[in-house]
């Protein structure tokens, strides 16, 4: 009902091509970055900590596969591993370069990310939807065997995991024990946030339409003057990207360390796979949802089920967990194969024309 | 609208240049020795049966298949291996006989996505969205407006181009063919499955694109009445042979033709 374009005329193709032309829009993104950065002086540590952080985290994850899948229709279950080349790259740099400053380390990870995703996307050129997803699976596998069997790439320390030490960034802890979620917290939401507005920037501009052509018709792409290899690697680079910044904030701002190889092995790659497609594929804020349905999910589980009166082990919501986000994945593709995103859509749509059906 | 064209090829000289053309896919022929010119400013129609060879013509014309025969000579250049995106950059435009938009994006931006070729700003600028990037967007947006107006596709500008009907459908793709500001455009089929209506409409798009903006076309089309009225010289296929050549007029008396068509007795 508050939701109409209506008496919102734009005079110049200036305005018109604004991500947000709805100006109901822009105060709803207003009012979500407001919150996003108030609330941890409303919520607990542990509300930013364990709910929040891991959120932010996988929308990050999700950005960066749904630009690879979502927009430019490249199936990859490669994701957990080039989080993994993110981290790591992020650990050897902070090793050699101890004094220079945490995030410019973290940033500078996804482009190690993104080089080893151009060489992984190669063959994507040749082959194809299930046969490109066998190939992105031979990148986690042989990722992942570096991972463990290299042992400089986690300086040769005995526990074979990363050790994330203390990283300072103006004098406030950002790494290590002692760094509270929330300075964390901020860290990851400043990351993101810029992060996805660079991200909306290339998909609503030349190269977002690019990929969004290769994906639906690749021949016609490739007859109005696309180059189809380009494109595709332009697409697993920057998807790559952001999947490394997602792995190197992962293990340095949430993890706080540990055995690398399990947190980036296949079962990751899953993981972010359902996000994007119960969020929607094709869609930044898709993501978002996916991510807050998948990772918020286990949480409300574990933690909301004893509030109404309902007492099961954590292992037991751990099974329950898993039930219930392969029903809901099944659903999804049979009943709204375009996600969370989608109803969102409909819903905004059906705002617009209330009280009317359409 | 259209680009002033860097070469002196004038009205009336030879465009593009077909010689002994063949192609051939393991043992089955699909153009034997087929040679025929374009000249700059005419709309030249490919005709014959289902099966003759017209749409392997055009798909060797802007590279998709390599002739295993033969040399294909644009604007003087002859490139024995062009590409599709060669082709595009050399100005050849296309449009298919299976509608082939990209379905998940508005008419809009199918549109906009045929001016590739002409953006340039690069990678960075992109990530910004902003300053140089953001003008180039609005002044390409300028120009997608007034193919949009000559189509006469305002109201469906921000629709999804899969939720439009068919021969709207084949309209959005003549107008993102058209954003590439081609010298040489192809049209396979650009009335096939519509009404006489439609057909009409399409039709004086096709004269207009070719007066107004003097793009040399060259069409596929199976409906001979547009093919005559339309076009100003026809070259008939028949298996993949070149079985008449000539103004329609000529074409439509050719026994070679009639037989091709009609059928001959044994």
């Amino acid at each position: 009902m508050f939701y109409r374009e209506a008496g919102q005329f734009k005079t110049s193709y200036y305005a018109d091509q604004a991500i947000f032309p709805i100006l109901q829009d822009r105060i709803g993104v207003a009012a979500i970055l407001f919150v996003a950065f108030t609330l941890p002086l409303a919520a607990s540590d542990f509300f930013v900590g364990s709910v929040m952080i891991p959120f932010l985290v996988f929308s990050l994850a999700a950005i960066g596969l749904n630009i690879l899948t979502g927009y430019t229709g490249l199936i990859s279950l490669g994701t957990g591993a080039f989080m993994g080349v993110g981290a790591y790259a992020c650990y050897k740099l902070t090793t050699i370069f101890p004094d220079v400053p945490i995030v410019a380390h973290i940033l500078a990870a996804g482009f190690f990310s993104a080089a080893i995703g151009v060489i992984f996307g190669l063959p994507s050129l040749r082959i194809k939807g299930f046969y490109l997803a066998v190939a992105t699976l031979a990148a986690q596998f042989f990722l992942q065997w570096c991972f463990v069997r290299i042992p400089w790439l986690y300086n040769n320390n005995a526990s074979g995991a990363i050790e994330v030490p203390v990283r300072t960034l103006m004098g406030i802890d950002v790494t290590g024990a002692n760094a509270t979620p929330m300075v964390r917290y901020y860290v990851i939401l400043a990351i993101v946030v810029a992060m996805t507005w660079v991200a909306s920037n290339i998909v609503h501009g030349r190269v977002g339409r690019q990929w969004m052509a290769v994906r639906d018709m690749d021949i016609a792409a490739e007859l109005i003057g696309i180059r189809l290899l380009n494109t595709k690697l332009l697409a697993f680079a920057v998807s790559s990207f952001y999947c490394g910044v997602a792995g190197a904030v992962m293990m340095f701002l949430w993890y706080g360390g540990g055995e690398a190889a399990d947190a980036f092995n296949i079962n990751q790659s899953f993981n972010i796979l359902f996000m994007v497609i119960i969020g929607g594929l094709g869609s930044l804020i898709g993501s978002f949802f996916g991510a807050a349905f998948i990772s918020s999910f286990p949480t409300l589980l574990k933690f909301g089920l004893p509030m109404v009166g309902i007492h099961i082990g954590s292992a037991s919501v751990e099974h329950l967990t898993h039930f219930a986000i392969g029903a809901l994945i099944i659903a999804f593709l049979i009943v709204e194969p375009h996600g969370l995103a989608r109803l969102w859509q409909i819903g905004k749509q059906k705002l617009r024309v209330w009280p009317f059906p359409y | 609208m259209r680009a002033p064209s860097s070469d002196a090829i004038v009205a009336g000289d030879t465009l593009l240049a077909v010689e002994a053309v063949s192609l051939r896919f393991g043992g089955v022929r699909a153009l034997t020795d087929v040679s025929f010119d374009i000249r700059k400013g005419e709309i030249r129609a490919i005709i014959g049966p289902n099966g003759a060879g017209k749409t392997s013509m055009l798909n060797c014309i802007n590279g998709f298949y390599h002739p295993t025969e033969g040399r294909i000579t644009f604007k003087g250049v002859t490139r024995p291996k062009m590409r599709p995106y060669e082709a595009a950059r050399g100005g050849i435009a296309r449009t298919f006989q299976n509608v082939a938009l990209f379905k998940g994006m508005t008419t809009l931006d199918n549109i906009m996505t045929g001016r590739a070729l002409k953006m340039r700003r690069g990678f960075f600028w992109q990530l910004l969205r902003h300053g140089p990037a953001m003008n180039e967007e609005v002044a390409h947006r300028k120009a997608v407006e007034e193919i949009i107006d000559f189509l006469q596709i305002q109201h469906i500008r921000k629709t999804p181009v899969g939720k439009l009907p068919y021969g709207l459908q084949k309209r959005v793709e003549l107008g993102r063919a058209l954003a590439m500001e081609p010298e040489l455009l192809l049209l396979d089929e650009p009335m096939a499955g519509m009404n006489l209506e439609e057909k009409e409409d399409m039709s004086r798009f096709i004269l207009d694109v070719n007066n107004q903006f003097g793009t040399t076309i060259a069409l596929i089309e199976h409906d001979i009445g547009v093919v005559m009225d339309l076009s100003d010289r026809v070259v008939v296929l028949e298996y993949g042979r070149k079985i008449a050549d000539g103004t329609p007029a000529e074409v439509k008396t050719d026994k070679a033709v009639i037989d091709a068509y009609l059928g001959v007795a044994h």
